[in-house]
């Protein structure tokens, strides 16, 4: 291949996310282009494949956030045209997207995850299961969070203090997935560690101005302080980034993702979740951490094509 | 080290300090995508325009008025598009002369224009509940108390209203002024009835009252019915508001006031803080429409398929909503407005709506105060007859299937379940059931 690549940056589609990911793709395709790279933005539907196919292109750079981008389905179809990609493989992305199984998976890796119920809609639809609702708050204690088993950016999550309000947060996280996740709300200092080619990358501390990091917190910007690195002590910071490499690996995710963790108050990490295609707006973390670490935004981008370059022969 | 990713916070107004990025508003980044059946934004259906028409007149705009065209003009707007708005409201039943008028860039300005002349942070101001989402917007961008009176199938309920400015009278306040949209209102789909707007202008002798009427449907009654306008009523406490996006394009956001002359003045000054005036490009085409081409004919163009469509989502919803839904019967407009059973979260729902390839504007949008979340709005106006009866059998699947999942969760006999079709009128007071209840507005961009 020339040093010169042919970028095809895919981004929005018929996600949820779609609108992050516009910003995320816009912002990556930008970058890649100042770099002096040919790249396109490519917004995802249903003649994906036939420009695919037509473009010529190198690679593709993954800019996609919500399902179809980021649980599998596009990587296999990458996979299936040849054409290399950034991120995590179809296998890696499909187990992280699934937050239930991917729990399940880190908690078998010897990485502290929440304790966890999952309720899915197929349990209240064909197994009664709302009279087991009661037990949830029983079995987990209280507060709880409650939030779709798949899918990012906090849609469809609540927290509940009482077990009155379980069942109207179990139903609007099942307006986002078919399955409802409910944690054990663990209280403590939210980071993020991101990984870049098996490297952990300064945490990230998360303190939302208000109540909590929902929707509004994450993409308005100065609606939430960032501190990088987090405020930890050593130990603490080496465990998070220790947690964080062990949930990935266990994932087999590659190139960049970003872990999602909790902080208790005895410096313990617990893992929330693993994001494979980390947004990379102005306000998302993975960019942050790669600043933290000297990598500039242009680099990190850069860094993804040359990624998915190297390890095209890996699939 | 602490990242500061809004380094400008500590300068902003309060007015923009608590703007917020909106779920919604990301949902609505999918909506206008092709597989998506969009009951959303209130677009009318410029398929019916005959644009070989407007291309002529837009060029001999250009040929004949070209210096004229690209040249600033003055704050009021061009005198002889006045003219002629003065006969577009003579035809709505709404005295006005050209020197009364202000043309806005579409009618949300006007309403802009309007509360930010009347309005100071916590001021009163009363609106039928649900009201315009763009009105709102406006509202809220000047940080009014927006206090809402409920409706039903007779529009505004003038006697809760009068019980509201009893209650404002104890606060020792008063409201600034009630906004009002009488005909086919949007989102709610209902009219003022005669007997109310009489009492309304009573109430606004009796009390004192100014009246922002928000004339944008006055023309599209299914059947060319005019209802009286408040501002034949009582001219001098009616400030009102028109908008051409309705009876020819929005695309020409061509808009006015016709306000009493104090008013008008001040108004003219604070538009030209905005944007010195209205592109005289767009005036004159405008104006060359109503003045060289049907432009009644267009209009009753638009009445008859907007008819046919909303006989067609009236049919479909009929036919395929589940019992406990219930909705408005529109006899012109572009909106129906759905209420749910209170376990549904409108807002929550949208994005399963989208996984489902249909789309509305969730209740929430239309209230000041967070109401709305067991209701939504349809528009009817843009989709085409065959898509709105896929969009609505695509609507009824998603609700029986939610209904079925609150029976399931809640349980069967849970007061959120209860059918709304016996409450009386238009309903939408519930703060809906769903953990997601946030997002407000102010606006999601959709008119
Ligand atoms: C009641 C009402 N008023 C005003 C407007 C503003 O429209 P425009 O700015 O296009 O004139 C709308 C648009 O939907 C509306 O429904």
């Amino acid at each position: 291949m020339s040093t010169s690549p042919h970028v095809a940056v895919l981004t929005g589609g018929m996600s949820l996310e779609r609108e992050v990911s516009l910003r995320s793709g816009t912002r990556i395709a930008t970058a890649l282009t100042e770099g002096g790279l040919a790249v396109e933005r490519i917004d995802v539907d249903r003649d994906l494949v036939a420009r695919l196919g037509a473009g010529g292109y190198d690679l593709a750079v993954l800019a996609l956030h919500g399902a179809a981008g980021e649980d599998g389905t596009v990587q296999s179809v990458l996979d299936l045209l040849g054409l290399p990609f950034s991120g995590s493989d179809a296998l890696a992305s499909a187990l992280a997207w699934n937050k239930p199984i991917a729990q399940g998976v880190y908690a078998a890796a010897g990485v502290r995850v929440p304790d966890r119920i999952v309720l899915s809609q197929l349990a209240f639809r064909e197994l009664g299961a709302s009279a087991v609702v009661d037990r949830v708050a029983e079995t987990l204690g209280l507060p709880l969070v409650v939030k779709p088993s798949t899918g990012g950016s906090s849609l469809g999550l609540s927290v509940v203090t009482t077990a009155a309000e379980l069942p109207a947060a179990i139903v609007a996280a099942l307006s986002y997935a078919e399955a409802a996740l409910i944690e054990r709300f663990v209280p403590g200092t939210e980071v993020a560690v991101t990984v870049l080619d098996g490297r952990a990358l300064p945490a990230v501390e998360i303190v939302p101005k208000g109540d909590r990091y929902d929707f509004a917190a994450r993409y308005t910007a100065g609606r939430t302080d960032f501190h990088v690195p987090a405020r930890l002590d050593e130990a603490a910071a080496a465990a998070c980034e220790a947690a964080a490499l062990a949930a990935g690996a266990a994932a087999g995710a590659r190139h960049l993702y970003r872990a999602d963790l909790i902080v208790d108050a005895d410096g313990a990490p617990w893992l929330l979740e693993i994001d494979t295609c980390p947004g990379m707006t102005e306000t998302s973390l993975a960019p942050m951490a790669a600043e933290a670490a000297g990598v500039a935004f242009p680099d990190l981008c850069r860094t993804l094509v040359d990624l998915a370059v190297r390890d095209r022969a890996a699939a | 080290m602490r990242l500061d990713t809004d380094p400008y916070l500590s300068r902003y107004a309060d007015r923009a300090r608590d703007l917020a990025a909106s779920e919604i508003r990301a949902l609505f980044a999918v909506v206008n995508r092709p597989e998506i059946v969009s009951f959303a934004g209130g677009m009318p259906d410029t398929a019916a325009m005959d644009l070989d028409a407007v291309a002529q007149l837009t060029a001999e705009v250009v040929r004949d008025h070209g210096h004229t065209a690209l040249q600033y003009g003055g704050g009021q707007g061009r005198e002889e598009l006045r003219e002629q708005l003065v006969e577009v409201m003579a035809r709505g039943g709404a005295p006005a002369t050209p020197d009364e008028l202000l043309v806005t860039v579409g009618g949300q300005q006007g309403l802009e224009l309007v509360a930010k002349c009347f309005v100071d942070p916590g001021d009163v101001v009363l609106a039928e509940g649900p009201t315009y989402v763009g009105g709102v917007g406006a509202l809220s961008s000047h940080q009014a108390d927006l206090r809402h009176v409920p409706m039903d199938a007779e529009g505004m309920r003038t006697d809760l209203l009068e019980e509201a400015l009893a209650a404002l009278k104890r606060e020792g306040r008063r409201a600034k002024y009630v906004y009002t949209i009488p005909n086919h209102q949007n989102p709610g789909g209902v009219s003022l009835s005669e007997e109310r707007r009489v009492h309304l202008a009573e109430l606004a002798e009796e009390h004192d009252l100014l009246l922002l009427e928000d004339g944008a449907y006055s023309l599209l009654d299914f059947e060319g019915h005019v209802g009286t306008s408040l501002r034949s009523l009582v001219p001098d406490r009616v400030v009102y508001v028109g908008t051409m996006s309705k009876t020819f394009a929005p695309g020409v956001r061509t808009g006015w006031i016709a306000a009493p002359t104090p008013v008008r003045e001040r108004l003219v000054v604070l538009r030209e803080a905005a944007d010195l005036c209205p592109g005289n490009l767009t005036q004159l085409v405008v104006e060359r429409w109503l003045t060289t081409q049907p432009w009644e004919a267009q209009v009753k163009e638009y009445r008859a398929l907007y008819a046919e469509k909303a006989r067609t989502m009236l049919d479909a919803l009929e036919a395929e909503m589940p019992a406990e839904v219930a909705w408005t019967r529109p006899s012109g407009g572009m909106f129906v407005w759905l209420t749910v059973p209170r376990g549904i979260d409108t807002s929550a729902l949208l994005a399963k709506a989208i996984v489902n390839r249909v789309a509305y504007v969730p209740g929430r949008g239309f209230f000041g105060d967070g109401q709305g979340g067991d209701a939504l709005r349809l528009c009817f106006s843009y989709a085409s007859v065959e898509r709105i009866r896929e969009g609505v059998g695509r609507l009824a699947e998603l609700l029986q299937g939610e209904l079925a999942l609150l029976r399931d969760v809640f349980g069967a006999d849970a007061p959120e379940l209860a059918g709304r079709r016996d409450e009386p009128g238009i309903t939408g007071g519930g703060q809906g059931g769903g953990g997601t209840s946030r997002d407000p507005g102010p606006g999601w961009g959709v008119a």
